[in-house]
C-alpha cells in the first residue's frame, strides 16, 4: 500500500542531504566541541558552520543563535528565562489562547508562582485583534509571546505588527516559530523579535535538536545550568550530529523556500478545493484567506463524525493525518485551539488537519480526494447525529472545551 | 493501540443502522465527550431478537457498539441487563486505558434501550 504522509506539522522526514552530512559525526568525528585538541576542533568548526546557516535563514548574527534540544526547551527557556531575569521590572506576560502547550503550560506554571498572564482571544477564524494586545499592556508587562503561525489552523499571525507594538512599548517579544521557519520567510530584524524558537525535526533535520535566537543584549536566566557551552546561555554537551543536521536543513530551507512555497501551496489549494467541492457540510478551521495561512496546512471539520474514527479510516488507506479530537490527544477535551475559536463542540471533535510536506506529490492528493468523500459518508451513515434533524449545539457549549 | 478485534469491529461494524418501530431505544454519551451511542431493540417473548446501533465517536466507541449488538442478540432481557461495559471491553480483548471511561458506554446504551422497552411495555 502506498503510504501518504500528511502530518508534516507533527514532524518531517529527515532530508537525505541532512542524513548524509550527519553520519560522519557518528563515525570518526567523535570529539566534544569544547575540547582543545584536534578531535574537539574538528567538530567545533562544524558546529560554528551550522550556526552560520541557521543565522542566515532568519537574518541574525551567528552569535545570537543558541543550540537547544527541541522547540519545547526553547519556549521554556524564553519564557522562564525572561520571567526570572526581569522579575524586578514586572510580573505580567501576554500570550494567546492558541499557543502550543510548551508556551501555555509554562505560563500556567508562572501564574502559580506570582506572575500575571493575559491570554489574548482569537475570533472564529482563529485570528488575533491587535487592539486587544495594546489594551492588555501594562507597566508591569515584561514579555509578549505570540507564535509565528498556529500549528493546528496554519494561521500566520501579524508578527511584524506585534513586533512594532512591543518595540514601541519597550517590551520583550518572543515568538515560537517552529511551524513557520522553512515554510514562509522568517526575518527576526524585520519583525522586531527578541527571542525566536526553531525546531529541527519540523524542517527535515533530526529530532532532538533546535535553536533559539536571542537578540544581542537580551538578559536571560539560563534554563540549564552547568558547563559554559553556548556562551553560558545553555549548558550541556553539544548534540554535534543533530546541530550539523539542523544547519544543513536550514541551508536547504533558505535555498528552496520560494520553490517549496509555490509547490506545496498549489497542492494544498488543490486538496482544499477538492474536498470543499466534493464533501458537503464541512467547516474550514482557520482563516479563509489562504495568503494568511501556512502554505502546507489545511484544517477541516466534517459534521456528524468524530476525528479519530476518520483518521483510523484514512489510515487503512495508508493516509496519515491528525486530529484535534480528544481521543487522539489522550485527554477528554478536544483541542484548546478549536475551543478558543468557539468551534461547536462536535465539530471540534471532528477537526482534521492535513499538513503537506516537501515529499507530497500530486498523486498523494488525488488519492486523498478519491478516498475521503466516501469515507466521510460511510461514517456519517453510522452517526446518530446525521439526518436526524438535530441542530448544532449553541456557542455556550464551547465553554466546556475552553481551557483558558 | 487497538487490538485486532477492536479494529475488526471498527472496520466492519456489525448491525449498523436503525430499527423501524423499535421496541426500545436508548442513547448515552454527550457531544462534549465526543461520544454518543444510540441502540435500537426488537424484543419478542422477552428475548432480544434484533439490535442495531448508531454511534458518533472514536474507534473504541464504534467497536464497542458493534460488539454489544452481537452479544445482546438472542439473550433474554435479564441476561442482557447483566452485560457490563467491562464484559464488552473484554470481548474485544481489551481497550486502551484512556478509552475505558469515555468510549466504553455501549452496555449502558443497551441498558437504556431495555429501560425504554420496559417503560413502554409495563
Amino acid at each position: 500500500m502506498n503510504r501518504i504522509y500528511l502530518d508534516n506539522n507533527a514532524t518531517t522526514p529527515v532530508l537525505p542531504e541532512v542524513l548524509e552530512g550527519w553520519l560522519p559525526y557518528y563515525q570518526g568525528k567523535i570529539g566534544n566541541p569544547s575540547s582543545v585538541h584536534w578531535a574537539g576542533r574538528e567538530v567545533a568548526n562544524a558546529v560554528e558552520e551550522a550556526r552560520d546557516k541557521v543565522a542566515k535563514l532568519i537574518n541574525c548574527s551567528p552569535a545570537e543563535v543558541v543550540f537547544i534540544s527541541c522547540g519545547s526547551e526553547g519556549d521554556n527557556m524564553a519564557i522562564k528565562g525572561t520571567a526570572d531575569a526581569l522579575k524586578e521590572k514586572g510580573n505580567h506576560i501576554i500570550t494567546t489562547a492558541v499557543e502550543h502547550p510548551a508556551v501555555l503550560e509554562v505560563c500556567q506554571y508562572l501564574q502559580k508562582n506570582g506572575y500575571d498572564v493575559t491570554y489574548l482571544p482569537v475570533d472564529k477564524d482563529g485570528q488575533l485583534d491587535l487592539a486587544d494586545l495594546e489594551k492588555a499592556i501594562t507597566p508591569q508587562t515584561i514579555l509578549i509571546s505570540v507564535m509565528w503561525a498556529n500549528n493546528e489552523t496554519g494561521n500566520i499571525f501579524p508578527i511584524a505588527e506585534i513586533g512594532k507594538i512591543a518595540k514601541k512599548n519597550k517590551i520583550r517579544f518572543h515568538s515560537d516559530a517552529v511551524q513557520s521557519v522553512g515554510k514562509i520567510p522568517v526575518d527576526v530584524q524585520e519583525a522586531n523579535v527578541d527571542l525566536l524558537v526553531i525546531s529541527g525535526h519540523k524542517i527535515g533535520a533530526p529530532k532532538g535538536v533546535g535553536a533559539i535566537y536571542i537578540r544581542r543584549g537580551t538578559r536571560m536566566t539560563p534554563l540549564l545550568q552547568g558547563g559554559h557551552q553556548e556562551r553560558n546561555r545553555r549548558a550541556g554537551t553539544h548534540n554535534v550530529a543533530g546541530i550539523v543536521g539542523l544547519g544543513k536543513a536550514c541551508e536547504i530551507a533558505a535555498a528552496e523556500q520560494k520553490e517549496y512555497y509555490r509547490r506545496v501551496r498549489s497542492l494544498r489549494d488543490k486538496l482544499e478545493d477538492g474536498i470543499i467541492s466534493q464533501v458537503p457540510e464541512i467547516k474550514l478551521n482557520g482563516t479563509p484567506d489562504r495568503d494568511q495561512r501556512l502554505p502546507n496546512s489545511l484544517n477541516l471539520s466534517f459534521a456528524y463524525i468524530e476525528g479519530e474514527s476518520l483518521l483510523l479510516n484514512l489510515d487503512m488507506f495508508g493516509i496519515a493525518a491528525s486530529s484535534g479530537s480528544a481521543c487522539t490527544s489522550g485527554s477528554l477535551e478536544p483541542s484548546h485551539v478549536m475551543g478558543a475559536m468557539c468551534v461547536e463542540v462536535t465539530l471540534a471533535h471532528s477537526s482534521t488537519r492535513f499538513s503537506l510536506g516537501r515529499e507530497t506529490t500530486e498523486e498523494d492528493i488525488d488519492k486523498v480526494l478519491e478516498v475521503l468523500p466516501a469515507t466521510v459518508q460511510r461514517l456519517r451513515e453510522m452517526s446518530p447525529l446525521y439526518n436526524c434533524g438535530r441542530t448544532a449545539e449553541g456557542c455556550q457549549t464551547c465553554e466546556t472545551i475552553r481551557r483558558i | 493501540m487497538y487490538t485486532d478485534k477492536v479494529m475488526d469491529h471498527f472496520t466492519n461494524p456489525r448491525n449498523v443502522g436503525e430499527i423501524d418501530k423499535a421496541d426500545g431505544v436508548g442513547e448515552v454519551g454527550n457531544a462534549s465527550c465526543g461520544d454518543i451511542m444510540k441502540i435500537f431493540l426488537k424484543v419478542e417473548d422477552n428475548i432480544i431478537t434484533d439490535v442495531k446501533f448508531k454511534t458518533f465517536g472514536c474507534g473504541a466507541a464504534i467497536a464497542t457498539s458493534s460488539m454489544v449488538t452481537e452479544m445482546a442478540i438472542g439473550k433474554t432481557i435479564d441476561e442482557a441487563l447483566e452485560l457490563s461495559n467491562q464484559a464488552v471491553a473484554e470481548a474485544l480483548d481489551g481497550l486502551p486505558a484512556q478509552k475505558m471511561h469515555c468510549s466504553n458506554l455501549a452496555a449502558d446504551a443497551l441498558h437504556e434501550a431495555i429501560k425504554d422497552y420496559r417503560d413502554k411495555h409495563s
